[in-house]
């Protein structure tokens, strides 16, 4: 029985320093809805298309980091101050790059994933419509 | 037919390179660092107060007043900020001046933390809801940046100092006053 207890203390002992955080309360915007309606839709709709950078395949709004409540601040009062949330997201894009946006953006570099589709059906279809062409042409003939 | 088989060879070929494209980027370390896309750019404003009584808050103006310097963006909570005191020492020692910004913390915290790492900082500012973090690209803690004597970001070291990333700290500082 002692042995267990011994066990288990050194456990939690091993436990505590990765559970270092801060003991700051969270930004008054972390978890606090703004009073306009359209407002909190707007930032939350925002909320659910940008990464939480600590958490990283999280959007800030599933995320209970501080860092996450800490942007969700942010976006409520960029949001509340009269921000659009295509501005609101380009000033997040600006510090962090494309990676903080869960929103598909057509740039530069991504084009390729959006065109290359696309060609392929394109492709596909020009030899569906010529095999199947040539074939009835033969039925035909 | 001879044509039917050059093109089968064709898709052959094309999904080798496929395959060997994914077994290359599969092998490759994972990396997660966030860079911000804030470095070459001015350091936006921002004005925070002081945290400890001992250093004065950190302004974007205390940053251009002609001087480069390093920023550190640390908290006491953060354990490899704790790691990498020695080096921020070494820096101090070898000429840097060194400004911080504390990151969700409180002040008993810092000044406790201070006592025990040792304290090389000209001022610290602190930044209860991580707006200065955010504003200067930074997840996590703990980064440093290199600002140059006009408020401009040159350089961003993410995760903590090690021993051989003091002689290029000390570089970049040297560039950012040239």
């Amino acid at each position: 029985m002692m042995r267990w207890r011994l066990a288990l203390l050194a456990a939690m002992a091993f436990t505590l320093p990765a559970a270092a955080q801060d003991r700051m309360p969270p930004a008054p915007y972390a978890y606090t809805q703004l009073d306009d309606p359209t407002k909190e839709q707007q930032a939350r709709e925002l909320m659910h298309t940008l990464r939480c950078l600590k958490c990283q395949s999280q959007s800030i709004a599933d995320s209970d980091a501080p860092m996450a409540g800490d942007m969700r601040h942010q976006v409520r009062t960029r949001i509340a101050a009269g921000e659009s949330p295509k501005e609101v997201r380009a000033w997040l894009v600006s510090r962090y790059g494309d990676y903080v946006s869960y929103e598909p953006q057509v740039s530069s570099t991504t084009w390729p994933l959006f065109v290359l589709p696309l060609v392929l059906l394109l492709l596909a279809g020009t030899i569906l419509f010529r095999r199947l062409g040539a074939r009835t042409r033969e039925d035909s003939a | 037919m001879k044509r039917l088989r050059y093109s089968l060879w064709i898709i052959v070929g094309i999904a080798g390179l496929l395959f060997g494209l994914f077994a290359y980027q599969l092998s490759q370390p994972k990396d997660d660092f966030v860079q911000s896309a804030m470095v070459g750019q001015a350091i936006p404003e921002f004005d925070l107060p002081a945290v400890v009584e001992s250093r004065p808050g950190l302004s974007s103006a205390d940053l251009a007043d002609g001087e480069p310097r390093l920023l550190n963006v640390f908290a006491s909570w953060c354990i490899p900020c704790a790691a990498e005191a020695p080096q921020l020492d070494a820096l101090e020692r070898a000429g840097a001046n060194i400004v911080a910004v504390a990151i969700r913390d409180r002040p008993e915290d810092v000044e406790r933390f201070l006592e025990v790492y040792g304290n090389p900082f000209t001022r610290i500012g602190r930044d209860d809801i991580s707006e200065v973090q955010l504003a200067i690209g930074s997840s996590g803690v703990p980064e440093t940046f290199v600002i140059d004597g006009n408020g401009v970001i040159t350089h961003q070291h993410i995760g903590d100092i090690r021993e051989d990333d003091v002689p290029r700290l000390l570089e970049e500082l040297r560039k950012a006053g040239s």
